[in-house]
């Protein structure tokens, strides 16, 4: 459902993601873990048509996201790592917006955005704009309009980041569902290993852009002879701390300072 | 079709609920209206070119559409920092179809700004000889502003960050306007300022809406609807390709 073969993404001179090669199954979900800077979200933005790879190819569902940009982008939901809603526009208009950009009916995309709305407890306030949301309502929102229009294919970037354990929790319960039940394919990069350990099928562990272990949680738990995902992890990865570049709000403190100059 | 107008509504909702951007658009075209109006207008008077409101105003006019659709269009920025733009980037539609709902929403805002201060400038003292030109005055604002939302888009498709954007302001958005004939006419300026309001679209604008409004005109209206259109159908053009060449 998802391959990636001899995939290289290059930056200038650094090279973020090093020939990698991996192959998600329908109905499988494939957890893609590694350190800050390890390149998933690389991956992520290159089989999501964002980026295009420097060589190598990828599929997904046997389409070419760099040459079959549309109809590949109808397979898939995508939670980004960073938030991807409208502040100033509502919790519903954000998914009533969706709706249409996917062509989802009228009819069908006031019910989908109802029980969505409800699933994820937003309902309630699907009439404020969303700058008055905490980070986990967002964050909630997020993953409501990613299954808006039923993708066959979700990819969720840190989904859980900055979530409560009652969502956490609640998002890995209905995406557990929807998987077993309509066979929906998952690929997840998270933090959180336990959560990893707890809904992957199958996991590539990534660091320094190369996929550098692959296996069921218990493979890669024998392989290291540790006794949980996360001592797996560190036994392969290092207890290096790796640095990141800045974030977009950084970026935009920069951008207040321009703006009190120009005025 | 759908697209082009969830999107045309999005920048519509988004404007009309930012009070300090409304306050702030009217701001400015007032401050040059009342500073440049009432501060020089005695000079143009006994200078022998009539009345200065009346020639400035279609200048104030074509500023607050300049300056708002450089704005609205610069905002594809702005939703690339706060991540929105990733929705619109993945989402299963040609992106020229983003763009172009984009650019329309943005110059809606910006010609119904430009009218709200064509009413401003009636109130201080503006007259227009004839309102059978008002079509064409409205033709010349849409014109303008779907040309600017377009280069607006164009520039923030190639700026990473909003480090340019006082580049922009600086070397592109206060030369257009201060070059543009919109504060003083263009028959007794030297030769070769003359030439550079030539090749400065705006010029074309500010002199196509003095004539639908005062009658008034330097280039010719149909040269200028005619540059005008060409310019921006080569902006339009241009930015729907940078908008669609877009990596994040």
């Amino acid at each position: 459902m998802i391959r990636a073969h001899g995939l290289v993404k290059k930056f200038g001179d650094f090279t973020a993601v090093d020939n990698i090669d991996f192959d998600v199954a329908k109905g499988e979900i494939f957890a893609f873990l590694g350190p800050n800077g390890a390149g998933k979200t690389t991956t992520i933005k290159m089989l999501t048509t964002l980026l295009r790879p420097t060589s190598g190819s990828v599929s997904l569902d046997g389409l070419d996201p760099v040459t079959q940009q549309t109809a590949t982008r109808k397979q898939f939901g995508i939670v980004f790592q960073d938030p991807s809603v409208d502040d100033e526009l509502t919790a519903y208009e954000n998914m009533d917006f969706h709706g249409v950009l996917y062509s989802v009916p009228r009819k069908l995309r006031q019910e989908r955005i109802e029980a969505l709305l409800r699933l994820f407890e937003l309902w309630d306030r699907r009439k404020d704009q969303v700058k008055l949301f905490s980070g986990g309502m967002r964050r909630r929102l997020e993953i409501a309009r990613s299954l808006l229009h039923t993708p066959k294919i979700i990819f969720l970037d840190e989904p859980t980041l900055g979530l409560d354990p009652q969502t956490r929790n609640q998002l890995w319960t209905h995406i557990k569902k929807l998987n077993d039940e309509e066979q929906v394919t998952v690929f997840l990069t998270t933090h959180y290993m336990e959560e990893a350990e707890r809904v992957a099928h199958r996991i590539a562990i990534i660091d320094h852009g190369k996929i550098i272990a692959q296996g069921t949680p218990d493979e890669l738990k024998t392989q290291t002879a540790t006794d949980t995902l996360e001592q797996a992890f560190l036994t392969l990865t290092g207890n290096t701390i790796r640095e990141e570049e800045a974030s977009g709000v950084d970026k935009l403190r920069t951008f207040g300072k321009v703006m009190r100059r120009v005025k | 079709m759908n697209v082009v107008y969830i999107l045309w509504l999005r920048q519509l909702k988004r404007s009309a609920r930012s009070k300090a951007r409304i306050i702030g658009s009217f701001a400015q075209p007032l401050l040059y209206l009342l500073a440049f109006g009432f501060g020089f207008g005695s000079m143009f008077q006994r200078a022998g070119q009539g009345n200065y409101i009346q020639f400035l105003t279609p200048g104030v006019i074509t500023m607050s559409i300049l300056f708002t659709s450089i704005f609205t269009g610069i905002e594809v920025i702005w939703d690339r920092q706060f991540g929105f733009l990733k929705e619109t980037l993945v989402a299963p539609v040609p992106r020229i179809l983003i763009m172009i709902g984009r650019t329309l929403g943005g110059a809606t805002v910006s010609v119904l700004q430009g009218i709200v201060v064509l009413v401003i400038c009636l109130a201080v003292g503006f007259r227009t000889p004839s309102l059978a030109l008002l079509p064409l005055a409205l033709a010349f604002m849409i014109l303008t502003a779907i040309l600017f939302t377009a280069v607006g888009t164009a520039l923030a498709s190639v700026l990473p960050d909003f480090q340019g954007f006082q580049l922009v302001m600086n070397f592109l958005v206060m030369p257009i306007f201060f070059l543009s004939g919109a504060l003083f006419p263009l028959t007794n300026v030297p030769r070769a300022m003359r030439m550079i309001a030539a090749l400065d679209p705006l010029s074309y604008s500010v002199d196509g809406l003095r004539f639908a409004l005062i009658g008034v005109t330097h280039f010719g209206v149909t040269l200028d609807l005619a540059i005008l259109c060409g310019v921006t159908a080569a902006a339009l053009a241009i930015g729907g390709y940078l908008f669609s060449r877009i990596q994040v």
